[in-house]
Formats: C-alpha cells, sequence, structure tokens
C-alpha cells in the first residue's frame, strides 16, 4: 500500500495577513478554507474531508466544522504541533485512497501577534501532560528548548553563530520579494550575530517571527485533480515521527526527521539529491540546520559547512529553501509553521512563486515540519511532491 | 548574586508524590527498573526502557554534568536552562544556579541544590557547579 500518485493537492491559499487585530480565529479559518477551494476552483459542496489540528477553536474539527457548515465523512484533527498540516497532507492522501474521502480541506488559523505570545515565555503545554511538573518550573520557554539543541551542536560538531546565521540571513534574500513578508530587509550575518541574545547561543534575528494569519490546502482524488484548471502537483510520498527523551537518554543533536525522512524518499522513491526545492520549517535557524542534516541533504554535523555562504539562496545556492521567507522572514501563523511550508512548495511546483525567487523546471519539491520542542519532544513531518 | 526567578510549583499526582514527599525531606530520588536494571528521568511507574511495572524509589547521588545549557537573557530575572546528565546515568532538564551565567559549559560538573517552590510547593531540584 502507498500514497504514490493517490492524491494531489489541488488548492493553497496563504492568508495574506500577519496582524488581524479586527478577525476571529474562526473567521481566519474560514477566509483560509475559501481561499484554497477558490484557488482549486471547487466549492465548500465538494469538501467531505476535514482536517485541523487541536489548536483550532473547540473539540477537535467539530466547532470549526460546523461554523463552515461542512457535510463531511471523514475528519481528522491530528496534532503533533507546527508540523500538523504536513502531516494532514499525508493523512488526507490516504483517506482518499482508501476511499474515505475525494475532497479533504485542511485549515490553520491564529492570532498569536494580536495576542501578545512571544517564544521567550515559559507556557504550560498541558497541565496533565505527564512531563509538565518536572519541566514547567525551569522556566523552559519555546526558545530554550530550541537553543540548547543550538548550543549541543556546536559543542559537539563545531558549528558557529555565523553558519546559523546564514539560514537567517537566505530567508531574508527571499523575503525581500515578498510583498505580504514581515521582515523584508535584507540582512547579513554580522546583523544577526550582532542582535541582542534571547536565549544563549540564540540571537532575536535566529528566531523566526510571530504572526497572525493561517492557510489552508485543498487534496483531492486524482479524477478530480484532473478536472480542475489548475497545474498538478501529486503527492508522491509522506513520513511522520516524534522524538522525545527517550526515558532520559537524551540526545539534542538530531530530530525525529531521521525517521520521517527516509520514510518519504523511500515511498516517493527519489533521494535528497533530486530534490529541485525544500520548504523545511524555520522556527529558529538551529531548526533548519538539523532538519536538513537528519533528511540527508548533507552529513550529521555538517549542517554549519552546508547552509552557510548563501547554499539556501534561490538562484545561486545549491538548495532552494523557503522561498516564500519562512517563518524567520515571513509568517509564523499560529505559531504553526507547517502549512506555509507546503504552500510555497506548491507555488513553486507549479511555477507560481515570485520571479525572482522561482526555481527553474521546479517538478520535485520537499515539505519538512517540526511541531512542539525539538529539545524536549516533538513531531516530525515530511512530504514530498511532484509536478505532473 | 542577582535576584532569583521565583519557581512554580510542580503540580505533583499520586505516581510522582513519593518524589516530592522525600523532596521535602531533603532527598533526591530516581526511578529505577529492577527488571533491567535501568534509572531513568524523568520519574515513572512503568519502565520506559522495557515496558516492566516492576520500578522502584533509588537515592541518588545528585551529581552530574551539564549536557547543554540555555541563558535566558530576555527575562526580569536571567536564569539556566540545563539538561544535566546524572551519574547514574539519566538526563534531566533543570536549572543551573547559583552561578556565573556567562561561565557555564556543557561538560561542567555540578551538584543538586534544592530551591523552594511557590505557595507551600515541594522543593524543585537544580543544580551548582560543583
Ligand atoms: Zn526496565
Amino acid at each position: 500500500m502507498t500514497i504514490k500518485g493517490k492524491a494531489y493537492i489541488a488548492g493553497a491559499f496563504e492568508h495574506p495577513t500577519r496582524l488581524a487585530r479586527d478577525k476571529s480565529v474562526a473567521q481566519l479559518h474560514a477566509e483560509c478554507a475559501l481561499g484554497a477551494l477558490r484557488d482549486a476552483g471547487l466549492t465548500k459542496e465538494d469538501v467531505d474531508g476535514y482536517f485541523c489540528a487541536g489548536d483550532a477553536p473547540g473539540l477537535g474539527p467539530l466547532a470549526m466544522a460546523d461554523y463552515m457548515n461542512l457535510t463531511l465523512r471523514h475528519l481528522d484533527s491530528t496534532d503533533v504541533g507546527g508540523c500538523s498540516y504536513i502531516a494532514h497532507v499525508a493523512h488526507a492522501a490516504e483517506a482518499i485512497a482508501m476511499g474515505k474521502c475525494r475532497v479533504a480541506l485542511i485549515t490553520l488559523a491564529g492570532r498569536p501577534r494580536s495576542e501578545g505570545h512571544s517564544g521567550a515565555v515559559p507556557r504550560v503545554r498541558g497541565a496533565d501532560a505527564p512531563d509538565t511538573q518536572w519541566e514547567f518550573p525551569t522556566g523552559v520557554a519555546t526558545v530554550n528548548a530550541y537553543a540548547m539543541c543550538a548550543a549541543r551542536h556546536m559543542h559537539q560538531y563545531g558549528t558557529t553563530a555565523e553558519q546559523l546565521a546564514w539560514i537567517k540571513v537566505a530567508a531574508s534574500h527571499h523575503a525581500q520579494w515578498n510583498e505580504h513578508a514581515m521582515l523584508r530587509d535584507v540582512i547579513t550575518v554580522e546583523q544577526v550575530v550582532g542582535s541582542p541574545l534571547i536565549a544563549t547561543p540564540l540571537h532575536r534575528l535566529d528566531c523566526c517571527v510571530v504572526s497572525d494569519g493561517g492557510g489552508a490546502l485543498v487534496v483531492v482524488a486524482p479524477e478530480i485533480a484532473h478536472s480542475l484548471k489548475r497545474p498538478l502537483v501529486k503527492v508522491l510520498g509522506a513520513g511522520e515521527s516524534m522524538k522525545g527523551q527517550m526515558g532520559g537518554a537524551v540526545d539534542l543533536t538530531y530530530s525525529a526527521a531521521v525517521r520521517s525522512g527516509p520514510a518519504a524518499f523511500a515511498e516517493a522513491g527519489v533521494t535528497p539529491k533530486d530534490i529541485k526545492y525544500a520548504s523545511v520549517y524555520d522556527s529558529f535557524t538551529i531548526t533548519v540546520l538539523i532538519q536538513l542534516e537528519d533528511l540527508g541533504f548533507c552529513e550529521k554535523g555538517q549542517g554549519g559547512r552546508f547552509v552557510a555562504d548563501g547554499n539556501l539562496i534561490s538562484g545561486t545556492g545549491k538548495l532552494p529553501w523557503n522561498t516564500d521567507g519562512g517563518g524567520l522572514c515571513n509568517n509564523h501563523p499560529a505559531n504553526r509553521g507547517g502549512i506555509t511550508k507546503v504552500i510555497e512548495a506548491v507555488r513553486q511546483l507549479r511555477g507560481e512563486a515570485h520571479p525572482k525567487v522561482q526555481v527553474p523546471n521546479c517538478d520535485l519539491a520537499l515539505a519538512h515540519g517540526t511541531g512542539g520542542l525539538l529539545g524536549s519532544r516533538h513531531g516530525a513531518a515530511t512530504l514530498i511532491m511532484e509536478r505532473e | 548574586m542577582a535576584k532569583e526567578r521565583s519557581i512554580p510549583a510542580p503540580l505533583t499526582n499520586p505516581e510522582t508524590e513519593p518524589f516530592w514527599a522525600a523532596a521535602r525531606e531533603g532527598r533526591f530520588l530516581l526511578r529505577a527498573c529492577t527488571a533491567c536494571g535501568r534509572a531513568h528521568w524523568y520519574p515513572r511507574a512503568v519502565c520506559p526502557f522495557c515496558m516492566s511495572e516492576k520500578t522502584e524509589w533509588r537515592e541518588a547521588s545528585g551529581r552530574g554534568e551539564i549536557y547543554s545549557v540555555s541563558v535566558m537573557k530576555r527575562a526580569p530575572e536571567v536564569y539556566a536552562v540545563a539538561y544535566v546528565t546524572l551519574e547514574e546515568g539519566p538526563t534531566m532538564m533543570t536549572n543551573i544556579v547559583d552561578c556565573d551565567f556567562d561561565a557555564l559549559a556543557i561538560g561542567q560538573a555540578v551538584a543538586l541544590t534544592w530551591r523552594p517552590t511557590q505557595g507551600d510547593g515541594p522543593p524543585y531540584p537544580q543544580f551548582k557547579p560543583a
């Protein structure tokens, strides 16, 4: 059994807002749904499967499905943090392959910027979670959990702050062309390492933006995709996994991408060398570096060298990456960047990315994300897509 | 030494209450498995290595070394979040206190110190340079 070729991404929409003081979260979900359905050339009456994650308003998918008044035969609210929406594409493809639905809608939205959220403030992630009593008292904030991975990677492999900074620099080169991006100024390595330390060894400019907004995707059965007027973006393979503290055998130098990546490549029947464009989750610079290694774009420990000197910049680097400016410069709606990773990959495969960052003849793309906290417990989802 | 962060009280439960009761007596317990012999962190009734229910509390040395550390600069009171690898094997998330934050290093030897928590919560295990 495989999902290879069993489903297509027919609609993709990124909400243009980055600050939505005058909107509700449910409204943003629905606006994203409308955007993605219009993009596909479908209507809500065509939708028979709905996917959202645990952050959506209400109980699982019920409140949002009711708000949009959907009539469904398949629902899924898998929540593995920010990469949930990448996993949702795979789950939608599975459901479509099994005949459980034919038009799957995936939505994400949130207002962390309006609500004053910060990744530098500790928050309880489930008072009843078994780890909370041990870890919340430490004051561990999102940024600390990633920073400890960076500190260990630097210690073990000699990775430098300057190498990490190149990741932000590459994102800024892309964001300059994105009229919706929050940070559009092209910056330098010196500016990144010269920005204030937030949680050592990460600087302010090693961190992603906090933005309101959202996105939506429409995944459809092959016969529906072929009936629509949009370029054909086919699901080739997917993988998912998680990694925790392993009972105390903690290793912060790698992520669950060591499992999700090879599974996705195997199902797709391609290798990292074949990938023309990669969307890789960039909550922090270190997130990108560790995931690129684990996905096999370079050897473990060589990520610093791989990302340096503009190697991720479209047009000049070997691996065009996050050409929308990513979470680091463009958008990180609801503190969950998975859906925007798929959306930019779809733009690239359709040839609809900004001309300044469009990868020529982009026929094979990867989207990968991490959810939760890289340094304690996180989910991972990898998706490989092909332009047919 | 700068003012220290106020520590939220851990929300204990029946599975972990013995740990926190011992903490009130200044004893640092680890949970270990008599089936596979390994100690783990955080403490669980069911062994995370072999899934045996034959686990027991053991008093630990409180000695370890820093596996990784991140100093939170953007907070009213600067503090250090760390993973410390205990002499007994497991690596635990904790804080490093009573230290020069800028001098903390991976591999540094540390020793247990208890800190009071908010309200009448049990003391929380942290570490300081040994
Ligand atoms: Zn055991």
